[in-house]
């Protein structure tokens, strides 16, 4: 191995090599960090954030953007959680409903993220309105739908608490005996979703045609594949994605509000690019992905672990997101 | 200042890739006040040299002397500093502005006042006068150049090297999307800059042009010299034999091909757009190669991306095997089994990003499904890797991003896209432009294969050798209208030249 290959590799594979820097660095700064527990918290830290990360990864490809994933997820975790109250809470969304199965409102969320989803889609391919514009327009207008039946009476916009334990289960539960050697299953929901979508995206053509798409979208239409339709498919999968995050997310905290999930497509835009997904299009891989998501969650666990002042973890932040793109777009950029 | 004759000297450059040497100690020698014409096949390293000339690349080896003097240039700005400039093949400019405004971009005119600086307008619309006067060049400096066409775009180009007082002007296949007429007004401006003194380092696929312009030649073969001679000692044959280190005996392969039953019939096709296409009637046999002449204007491409179902139809019919067919969309013309290579290879061609894998099998993918519905990944590299083989594609391997590939290498890979469609009709609109001699006999090869096992062939050509010497029959086309069809061995030139020009 010489030094241009050398070079070529961690160019190659700088994602993956300041990741394991950081955690090197982490580590030496407090030897504690390295732990199965720090490991495990990073993981169910990462979980909802990967499921809405992919999600976003499917729009990026494709060359759009959504700025709706957040909302999206607020309004699945407020469906979802409505539902899922306690009988004998005191302040239930539903008073009268009874025990129902747990997988009718969870199928219900995330069909209302595939809807928004198609509504996105609809609007970026048949209407032709900028995505980003687009999103922006159902960003707002969910939370706006999401606050109206956040605030139907008796709930009267009160935090949703109380949730039934098998629901929050979900979230909180794990495979194992104690706490220590477990699995969580918010883990292995996030590890089963990122093996399907990284089936979707190598082994079907609604992912190679999503390539495309991002890659030229006239030559993509030249080429036979169905644009308009295949747009479609990618928001509604990307919406039903936010939706199951949304889910999780109620069962991860116990509760919901309206706005749950406020903000979250930045960081989810922010760990694809970090990852290595291309906002011009055409290009990004699931495990770029994964591993921009876990960037995130090592800084901001493990520079709380350390006792770095918050504020200074947001401006570490900043800089990785543009440093990342910074040392990513080299590859592309016609070499010296 | 040394003495020295030449305005710019490129000595024993060289530069390697990871896995490929591009150039190997090449030498450029420019005389001022001449064309050089710089020639090779696609891949031959003439892009790389102009990469190193404008500091794109940096040499590994070599040096740049300009009027005598050591060059040290690491980026464009550099090289206009030295009297470098460019015209590039795919022009760039900005649309909503006008000529001057291009003209002068990022470099506006200014005046003071007080501490404030403003853009100069009255200086600025004087000095523009002045430059076009200087090249005879006609046109209003307040138009918007997304009004222009492409040869005014182009000279406006030349313009802007012109008052950067450029002593060099490298032009990237200059003519690759001119008319005739304006080849000619290029040319004009061209030895109006010779006469100035300025050199001109010419590239381009098309002899014609450069035996006619061009004072020397240097070839380049695979990154290497392999000589430069005056013009006036070479001869077409030369060139090619030289280009390709071989002796081409003939320019086209023979066609073996038999046309046989009507396979596409065209009735009174008439476009939704009144400048377009109208009643255009034509046959297309079975193993037939039907060339389709033209000139820019004469609406062949809208007419056959209409039958691909990318154009709108308002009426007129289209029988394929005797059965009648409405095509709104690509994926109609697909199950027809119609393919389209179009004439605008990166805009509606290429996948720049995507692997040569991709872009070879995006148009087939339903063949790749295995049994649980999912793309077989290994029967793609396996078609890729053929394809490779058989168009002999240079690539370092199939998971090279295409836009990585020169021109003729990714018209191969288009090629091999469409035929992995196993399509019955072949569209291809200027399947050959802007690609080098070697990689045009390979296409020209293919296609006579293609209609010899049965296959039916429409090829748009701007170029007449082209047009005569692989069509079976050619219609020509002159302002929407289909204004001829002539047999292909007996037609001479001037019979297309009228039929093209012919008003209807």
């Amino acid at each position: 191995m010489n030094a241009a290959s050398i070079k070529r590799f961690s160019s190659q594979n700088a994602i993956y090599i300041v990741l394991i820097l950081l955690v090197v660095a982490i580590a030496v700064y407090d030897p504690t960090f390295i732990a199965i527990t720090t490991l495990r918290d990073i993981l169910v830290q990462s979980s909802t954030r990967a499921i809405i990360a992919l999600g976003m990864a499917f729009i990026l490809i494709t060359g759009g953007t959504d700025l709706s994933a957040g909302r999206i997820v607020g309004i699945t975790a407020v469906i979802s959680a409505s539902m899922l109250q306690m009988e004998t809470y005191a302040n239930r969304f539903f008073p009268d409903m009874g025990q129902i199965n747990m997988i009718i409102p969870i199928l219900l969320a995330i069909i209302v993220g595939l809807l928004i989803g198609l509504l996105n889609g609809f609007i970026v391919a048949k209407l032709n309105v900028p995505p980003f514009i687009a999103t922006l327009g159902t960003m707002v207008a969910v939370y706006g739908l999401n606050s109206m039946y956040f605030d139907i009476d008796p709930n009267n916009s009160q935090p949703i608490g109380g949730l039934r334990s098998d629901f929050t289960n979900l979230g909180t539960g794990y495979i194992g005996s104690d706490g220590t050697y477990s699995i969580p299953y918010i883990v292995i929901i996030a590890i089963v979703v990122a093996a399907i979508v990284w089936v979707i995206f190598n082994k079907t053509q609604l992912g190679k045609n999503m390539y495309a798409i991002g890659g030229n979208i006239q030559a993509a239409n030249v080429s036979g594949i169905r644009v308009s339709r295949n747009i479609m498919y990618i928001y509604m999968i990307a919406g039903a994605l936010y939706g199951l995050a949304g889910v999780l997310e109620a069962a991860r905290t116990g509760g919901a509000t309206n706005n749950y999930g406020n903000m979250y497509e930045l960081d989810a835009i922010a760990a694809c690019v970090v990852g290595g997904v291309s906002t011009a299009g055409g290009i990004g891989t699931v495990p770029g992905v994964m591993a921009g998501v876990v960037i995130f969650s090592v800084i901001n666990y493990g520079l709380t672990y350390v006792g770095i002042d918050p504020y200074w973890q947001l401006i570490v932040k900043g800089v990785i997101i543009v440093a990342a793109v910074a040392f990513d777009i080299r590859k592309y950029v016609a070499k010296k | 200042m040394a003495n020295t004759p030449f305005i710019l000297e490129m000595n024993h450059i060289s530069k390697s890739f990871p896995g490929v040497k591009a150039l190997d100690n090449v030498t450029l020698k420019l005389r001022p006040g001449t064309v050089h014409a710089l020639m090779g096949e696609n891949g031959a390293g003439k892009s790389t040299l102009m990469k190193c000339l404008f500091g794109i690349y940096t040499p590994d080896e070599g040096e740049i002397i300009i009027e005598g003097q050591k060059a040290n240039i690491t980026n464009s700005k550099d090289a206009i500093n030295y009297g470098v400039s460019m015209i590039h093949q795919e022009l760039h400019p900005v649309p909503h502005r006008n000529v001057m405004e291009n003209l002068w971009l990022g470099r506006f005119p200014l005046k003071k006042f007080g501490p404030i600086r403003f853009i100069d307008e009255k200086k600025m619309l004087a000095e523009t006068k002045a430059v076009l006067a200087e090249l005879e060049m006609n046109m209003d400096p307040h138009t918007k150049v997304g009004d222009l066409s492409v040869s005014n775009v182009q000279s406006i180009e030349i313009a802007k090297a012109v008052s950067h007082r450029a002593k060099v002007i490298v032009m990237d296949e200059p003519t690759s999307s001119l008319t005739g007429n304006e080849v000619e007004q290029l040319f004009k401006i061209i030895n109006k800059l010779r006469a100035r003194g300025v050199a001109i380092i010419y590239i381009s696929h098309k002899m014609e042009e450069i035996l006619r312009i061009s004072d020397d030649i240097t070839i380049m073969r695979d990154g290497k010299l392999i000589g430069t001679w005056p013009s006036s000692e070479m001869t077409m044959d030369l060139i090619i034999s030289r280009m390709v280190g071989r002796e081409l005996k003939e320019r086209f392969p023979e066609r073996l091909n038999v046309p046989g039953d009507t396979l596409l019939k065209v009735e009174n096709l008439t476009s939704t757009q009144g400048h377009s296409f109208k009643d255009v009637s034509f046959e297309l046999k079975k193993g037939e190669i039907l060339g389709v002449g033209g000139l820019v204007g004469s609406q062949r491409t809208e007419l056959i991306e209409a039958l691909f179902g990318l154009r709108g139809v308002a009426s007129g019919k289209i029988t394929i095997n005797g059965k009648e067919v409405k095509i709104k969309s690509p994926v109609e013309a697909k199950k027809h089994k119609i393919a389209l290579l179009t004439e605008e290879r990166r805009v509606t061609g290429i996948f720049p990003v995507l692997s040569i894998k991709e872009n070879t099998a995006i148009a087939s993918l339903p063949r790749y499904r295995n049994s649980v519905g999912l793309l077989s990944d290994g029967k793609m590299r396996q078609d890729a890797e053929d394809n490779v083989k058989r168009f002999r594609t240079k690539t370092p391997t199939i998971d090279t991003p295409i836009k990585n590939l020169s021109g003729g290498n990714q018209q191969k890979v288009l090629l091999a896209r469409w035929i992995l469609t196993d399509p019955d009709i072949l569209m291809l609109d200027e399947p050959t432009r802007g690609i080098d001699v070697g990689a045009k006999y390979e296409i020209y090869t293919f296609m006579t294969e293609l209609a010899k096992q049965g296959k039916s062939i429409i090829m748009i050509s701007s170029e007449m050798p082209e047009l005569m010497g692989m069509s079976d029959r050619i219609m020509v086309m002159c302002e929407g209208r289909m204004t001829g069809i002539v047999d292909g061995k007996t037609a001479t030139e001037e019979d297309i030249m009228r039929l093209a020009a012919q008003r209807g």
